[in-house]
């Protein structure tokens, strides 16, 4: 994962690529900031393909509201809503939060290699300093 | 949460783990993602002090990252800013904070890595992620405690 992630330095092309990237976590982390937008996705991850309607039912919000929410989640790319005759259908799309999960992959990679070393070391050096007395 | 938060047992007292995350020489000992070696480690670790940290990793590729400390409390707290030079691999600027708690075997090291965006874009938001995130989070909890 850590590879796959470093082959995209040194390659002025990706430059956009990685930019657009962090303006597409952003808007993912962001998406997914609020409890009825999780609601939403969490239905549509139990049942994909639902109409608007049936989207709105469980909450105590209406239409409108959640038509805005809607947006939110269709900017971020979470969402994708197709319309056919007058039923609007909404559909996951599992790209963007892919991409939330490689961030924080990356970083997991980075840091659990990084804490055994740190561990070891502190631990010598704790038992150092004890055979030292001090 | 938006952030990696990952939790460590060490055998070693507080002030000495404090020593080791936050002087150049500790640095120098651990930083990095596998066995690839430190080539360089500066730390100022005072508040507005800056670190600087190149290393290689076992694919023989270079990289440097470095930020600033934002908040220190020894041996208890610190917080720095990261940021990757060039800034191609994630050019964003993130937020790491580091607990040390003493426990009887020693130290247990709490490590949270956030994305400082996330930080604004959260007070805007009500306080917790749940559902989606959980499994995000979940993702990390076979792996995430030593």
């Amino acid at each position: 994962m850590f590879d796959a992630w470093l082959t995209t330095r040194s390659c002025g092309a990706i430059l956009s690529y990685t930019v657009n990237y962090q303006d597409r976590l952003d808007r993912t982390f962001a998406a997914l900031g609020d409890p009825t937008r999780r609601a939403i996705l969490a239905r549509l991850e139990r049942k994909d393909g639902a109409s608007i309607s049936e989207l709105a039912q469980p909450f105590a919000i209406k239409l409108p509201a959640v038509m805005k929410h809607l947006d939110v989640l269709d900017d971020a790319g979470l969402v994708t809503r197709s319309k056919s005759g007058r039923t609007v259908t909404v559909r996951l799309r599992s790209q963007p939060m892919r991409e939330a999960m490689e961030w924080l992959r990356r970083y997991e990679h980075f840091w659990s290699g990084s804490l055994d070393r740190l561990a070891a070391y502190a631990e010598r050096k704790d038992a150092e300093a004890r055979r030292r007395g001090r | 949460m938006t952030s990696l938060t990952l939790v460590r047992r060490i055998k070693a007292r507080p002030d000495v783990v404090f020593e080791a995350v936050t002087t150049a020489e500790g640095i120098a000992h651990w930083w990095g993602p596998d066995a690839g070696p430190v080539l360089l480690s500066e730390s100022d670790p005072r508040v507005g002090g800056r670190y600087r940290v190149r290393f290689r990793i076992l694919d023989n590729t270079e990289h440097e990252s470095s930020g600033e400390f934002l908040e220190i409390m020894r041996p208890g707290r610190v917080v720095m800013s990261w940021c990757w030079k060039g800034g191609l691999e994630d050019p964003g600027e993130s937020r790491i904070e580091i607990t040390l708690r003493a426990v009887p075997e020693g130290t247990e090291l709490t490590l949270t890595h956030s994305r400082l965006h996330d930080e604004e874009t959260r007070s805007g938001h009500e306080k917790g992620w749940t559902g989606a995130l959980d499994k995000l989070e979940a993702h990390f909890a076979g792996g995430a405690y030593a």
